[in-house]
């Protein structure tokens, strides 16, 4: 019992985790048609923007230091989002092939430029004492970074529903991500919407990064490849563009990944993920489309 | 009738539209009154959506269109409709997994479902106000798509098919809207049912494989069942009841 217990919650801090990496490019797919393969850059760009601040924050405690990193994480995942939507997204619109090619590009280009600037190995994320500990539910001692997962993806969760919900901005969101064409025929900015999504989109995936070096204890030029693979499966699962699908679909990964390598074999957990999207894309061919 | 001296407000000069290989618009060439309602017609496929796509900016198009005398054609659709352009879709084209009332608060944010306009033309929208959109009827969704672009001030509505699938008796209901509506804003209209072109038209177009083909009144045109079936393939007869 302490066992499944133990497996539950660190598979919904998986889930959390998945939820992070795959919410933006969800969002960025379901409004505006990209299929931005550059996300796991921007992750990537969010980790060492983090690791680079945390390293430097010797002085503070660890908590307090990451809080900090975490902040940078998320300004520089938003600023770099809103260089690449302005300069390279923008002028490609509807040109999916060429998106693909300028998206991958720029994935490929980012890791190379990370690992030119800090080398090719992991770095050691500094994660303070109380993230490193244990806190104990029902008996299993469960990492207490799990629990950071978990709330960092509720709060986003929460606060992209109220924005879809809530504002004008969801409300333009929402329509767009149903028919933009009509959008702009009603005389609505959607170029504008655009980069809010993206710029959005490129913040949450810049927190993924960090709490990603957060989940492995360190930061590598290629943690943003491995968490996109994964991004990928759970946006198909839960249906391009429905943030509620991501969620749920994020949560399944995550469990199905921790369940099977425990009670399976280890290792099993990432066939498991991929059999379970054959299933859904067996059974619900249309998921590729998802909203749109 | 309408005053041929009135500068028309809308002008489309040697209009193209080209879709890979195939050429839909031919140099499309004709002006739009400033008052009352202009019926662009033809038979299916010869690119009267398509006209209405290109005015907006929809479809990629060369040529002049002019709205109000100033040369729009180098516009987004954006600034088009922002310049007073209303568009209606053939389709009706509602958010179906928005609200009637989101649907309407999107043209701007102090509009709804409660705006003048919608209780004066569309009382029965308020009722639905929650209701997704979706789950409307056609004729409903019509009321709708029409409601959304009569939130804005305009200065010319382009109306594609909007009676298109619906019952005689909501055919007469958009048909009473769209004649109260043209009474203060011109209306470019592209419909099939001629006894409504007759009842609320004032001028027509008609196009054929691309090109403009027979301009004229709308009464001549009804009215002269050899004309209405060399240019339209269809009779009085034929068309569908709308009055």
């Amino acid at each position: 019992m302490t066992d499944f217990v133990l497996l539950v919650v660190t598979g919904v801090g998986l889930g959390a985790l998945y939820f992070l990496a795959a919410s933006g490019l969800s969002l960025i797919y379901g409004l505006m048609g990209v299929l931005n393969f550059a996300h796991g850059a921007f992750m990537v760009a969010g980790a060492y923007a983090g690791w680079v601040v945390v390293s430097h924050l010797t002085g503070l405690a660890g908590g307090l230091a990451l809080a900090v990193g975490v902040v940078a994480a998320l300004a520089v995942g938003a600023l770099i989002g809103l260089v690449v939507e302005l300069v390279l997204i923008r002028p490609l619109y509807e040109r999916h092939i060429q998106q693909v090619l300028v998206t991958v590009g720029l994935s490929l280009a980012a890791v190379a430029a990370v690992q030119g600037i800090w080398g090719p190995d992991a770095r050691q994320l500094p994660k303070g004492e109380w993230l490193s500990s244990t806190t104990s539910v029902a008996g299993a001692h469960v990492p207490n970074d799990r629990f950071l997962f978990i709330a960092a993806a509720l709060l986003l969760f929460v606060g992209l529903k109220a924005l879809l919900q809530f504002t004008r901005l969801g409300l333009v969101i929402r329509a767009g991500v149903e028919n933009r064409r009509m959008v702009a025929a009603l005389g609505i900015d959607v170029q504008r919407t655009f980069t809010v999504v993206f710029v959005l989109g490129s913040a949450a995936a810049g927190l993924a990064g960090i709490l990603g070096g957060v989940y492995a204890s360190s930061v590598t030029p290629g943690q943003g490849g491995s968490m996109l693979i994964y991004a990928f499966i759970v946006v198909v699962i839960g249906g391009m563009g429905s943030l509620n699908g991501t969620a749920v679909a994020a949560l399944a990964v995550g469990l199905v990944q921790q369940l099977t390598n425990f009670y399976a074999a280890s290792g099993v957990g990432d066939l498991s993920v991929v059999l379970l999207l054959a299933l859904v894309l067996l059974l619900r061919p249309r998921s590729m489309e998802g909203a749109r | 009738m309408t005053d041929v001296r009135t500068p028309p407000v809308l002008r489309v000069q040697d209009l193209h539209v080209r879709y890979g290989r195939l050429h839909v618009l031919q140099g499309v060439s004709f002006d739009v009154p400033a008052t009352g309602v202009t019926a662009l017609l033809g038979r299916n496929g010869v690119g009267k959506s398509t006209t209405l796509k290109a005015v907006l900016g929809l479809a990629p198009r060369t040529g002049t269109v002019e709205l109000a005398g100033r040369d729009v054609s180098s516009w987004s659709v954006m600034r088009t409709v922002r310049d007073g352009v209303g568009y209606v879709p053939e389709d009706r084209e509602v958010f179906g997994d928005l609200t009637v009332d989101e649907n309407l608060r999107l043209v701007g944010k102090d509009v709804g479902v409660e705006a003048p306009v919608v209780r004066e033309l569309f009382g029965d929208l308020l009722a639905r106000r929650t209701q997704r959109a979706r789950t409307l009827s056609g004729g409903q969704q019509q009321m709708v798509a029409l409601a959304r672009v009569l939130l804005r001030e305009n200065r010319l509505l382009l109306v594609d098919e909007p009676t298109k699938g619906l019952a005689p008796r909501l055919v007469t209901e958009v048909a009473d809207v769209l004649a109260r509506v043209a009474t203060t804003t011109p209306i470019l209209l592209v419909e099939q049912n001629l006894p409504l072109v007759r009842r609320i038209a004032d001028t027509v177009v008609v196009l054929d494989a691309g090109q403009v083909v027979h301009r004229g009144s709308a009464a001549e045109l009804v009215g002269d069942p050899e004309l209405t079936t060399r240019l339209l393939g269809v009779s009085m007869k034929q068309g569908a009841a709308g009055d």
